[in-house]
């Protein structure tokens, strides 16, 4: 027999009152585990959506020139043959601090060429990478290979191109492996090469006009990473495309801050609880309570009893409340975030929410367990 | 127990002009006006009064449990109301052996884990307190009934059982406050019988009852009214 048996006993005995207890603490770390699991992976889900969602980092040449295009619509002439990179020195991106959160580094070429009498801009990329950077576009025909191009759907459209076509450039005879549907993008009219062979139409070997960089974002510093590469290049001018970050991590982190209010909420409601129904049950218990104390119990080893039921009660809520909660984030988040599928269970905040609730128990006892142990043994004998 | 605690006696137990009044509306109650006597090693002494009369209040000074309001209480030359709170709970675990009126057993242990309770807060292993418990129900007869719950006994059961967890420990001095106030006269002897032969092998026996039949078990009798010992 140890103070622990005698705790475990009484919790037994009083399943009725314990099961509304551990009930309650369920519930309110349920609601805590829900909220954050769904924020957590509503943010993450969109921070990986936005990763999908081609390149988040661009590098180009520094102009003294204000752009002159917007929404679309350019005036006057863009300068395509301003400064460009040396090919060679692009690895030095690969040299930066936050060099691990690096996803794809593209470095394309441009420039103008003629052809039929238009001015058509073309670009060198690696096709592979580019492709898998911009999983939405779709096209007919098949991926170019060496001596292919893939033409823009306006450019195909201007300069009458169809997949099998053929077309000269710089001397040299290009099939056209594929036609880009549209894209409302400004790729729509461009003609798009490999890198290599494109550089040498244009003149450009070993010369790069634009990078562009996709940084897995989840939890890194973008910000940090234009710096750091921006050091890296001080010739350059390097832009995090974040306005569309921006605006829905704000709303993630409007709907954080108000799952962490709701979180205090329930705790103070939680603490509450457990002090009514402790307090209740101590005053239920003052014969007992004599007892112990009449066979030599000192009031260290009251406090102790009624602190292990508490602990026990916080456990076995916050295991059920972070089990629930997770079962309920599983079954809400479709609705919440269509498409979006919880991760599996976050044990990292399990482990935070049984200790949450085991500490709000113990807290919330430590005045009734006091007052238990503070009895006066002659005062609770007269209820015998 | 330190030595400045301690005074020279010459019996196991010596009460000294003890009082104890309370306050109860407003009105001071004297529950014990003026006591005073001794009890040696062995003795199995019969407190006897009507209901009102202080005896109960006297069995919880002796006990340590109710600090009275003059006087000394020496037990085993410990003087019992110098000690601290906690040392006074621990003179009870280690002295004190306390048969409550009505059983008062835990309603959710087993008799045997009732039995056990003292010792929850002892370093005895589970399997030695399992021995000293059983050995002791044994001892008062309810071998094989140590699994089920006091609810699930009969009240001269339910009493025995007090006695086994009030003697488990093998306390110097047992008290008893009315062990036969809730028994038919046959069960009441039985329990009688049971506290005499735990005399008879050197238990010290304090015993409050206001019925003067038991009063034939015991080798000494304490008379008490309105607070006062009458008789001896």
């Amino acid at each position: 027999m140890k103070l622990y048996n005698i705790a475990l006993n009484n919790l037994r005995r009083r399943k009725g009152k314990m099961a509304f207890l551990v009930l309650g603490l369920m519930i309110g770390i349920a609601t805590i585990v829900t909220l954050l699991a769904i924020t957590d992976t509503m943010s993450g889900e969109i921070e990986e959506r936005l990763d999908q969602f081609g390149a988040n980092i661009v590098m180009v040449p520094r102009s003294e020139n204000l752009s002159l295009t917007y929404g679309g619509i350019s005036v006057g002439g863009v300068n395509y043959e301003s400064v460009e990179f040396d090919e060679e020195k692009i690895q030095l991106i690969h040299e930066i601090d936050n060099s691990k959160n690096l996803g794809v580094v593209l470095p394309k070429v441009l420039g103008a060429v003629d052809i039929g009498g238009r001015r058509v801009l073309l670009m060198g990329t690696d096709f592979n990478v580019e492709l898998n950077l911009k999983s939405w576009w779709t096209f007919s025909g098949s991926t170019p290979g060496r001596g292919e191009l893939m033409a823009g759907a306006e450019a195909a459209a201007a300069l009458g191109l169809a997949p099998g076509g053929s077309l000269d450039l710089g001397g040299r005879t290009f099939t056209v492996a594929a036609v880009l549907h549209a894209t409302g993008g400004a790729e729509d009219g461009v003609l798009i090469g490999n890198l290599a062979e494109i550089q040498e139409v244009l003149g450009k070997q070993g010369k790069i006009s634009m990078v562009e960089i996709a940084a897995f974002c989840r939890g890194c510093p973008i910000s940090d990473m234009v710096l750091q590469i921006a050091e890296k290049f001080p010739e350059a001018k390097v832009t995090a495309l974040k306005q569309a970050v921006m605006s829905k991590m704000q709303s993630i982190e409007l709907f954080r801050t108000f799952a962490y209010g709701i979180a205090v909420l329930v705790i103070v409601i939680g603490s509450l609880l457990v002090f009514v129904t402790m307090m209740g049950a101590v005053n239920e218990r003052t014969r007992e309570i004599g007892i112990f104390r009449a066979i030599g119990f000192r009031r260290g080893h009251v406090m102790h009893i009624i602190l292990l039921e508490a602990l026990a009660v916080g456990m076995i809520g916050g295991i059920l409340g972070f089990v629930g909660g997770s079962g309920v984030a599983w079954a809400v988040m479709p609705y919440v975030l269509p498409g979006g599928r919880l991760a599996g269970m976050n044990f990292s905040l399990g482990a935070v929410a049984v200790g949450m609730s085991m500490s709000l128990s113990l807290l919330a006892s430590l005045y009734p367990a006091r007052r238990a142990s503070r009895l006066d043994p002659s005062v609770a004998l007269r209820a015998l | 127990m330190t030595s400045s605690l301690t005074v020279e006696v010459n019996h196991l137990i010596e009460v000294r002009d003890i009082g104890k009044h309370y306050q109860s509306g407003g009105m001071v109650v004297e529950a014990i006006r003026r006591m005073d006597f001794c009890v040696d090693d062995g003795e199995f002494i019969t407190i006897m009064g009507q209901s009102g009369s202080g005896k109960s209040t006297l069995l919880s000074v002796l006990g340590g449990l109710n600090h009275p309001s003059r006087g000394r209480v020496l037990v085993d030359s410990l003087d019992l109301y110098a000690l601290s709170s906690e040392q006074r709970a621990d003179f009870r675990s280690e002295y004190i052996g306390m048969i409550f009126q009505s059983f008062q057993l835990i309603p959710y242990l087993t008799v045997l884990e009732n039995v056990k309770l003292p010792m929850a807060i002892t370093d005895l292993s589970a399997a030695r307190q399992n021995d000293m418990a059983e050995a002791v129900l044994a001892k008062v007869g309810l071998e094989g009934k140590g699994v089920r719950l006091p609810d699930q006994l009969s009240g001269g059961e339910q009493e025995r059982v007090a006695i086994a967890r009030a003697i488990v420990n093998n306390p110097p001095i047992l008290l008893a406050d009315e062990p036969t106030g809730n028994l038919d006269s046959r069960t009441a002897g039985e329990v009688m019988e049971l506290l005499t032969s735990l005399n008879r092998d050197g238990q010290t026996i304090i015993m409050v009852t206001h019925n003067s039949d038991s009063c034939r078990y015991s080798s000494r009798t304490i008379l008490v009214r309105d607070g006062c010992c009458v008789e001896r």
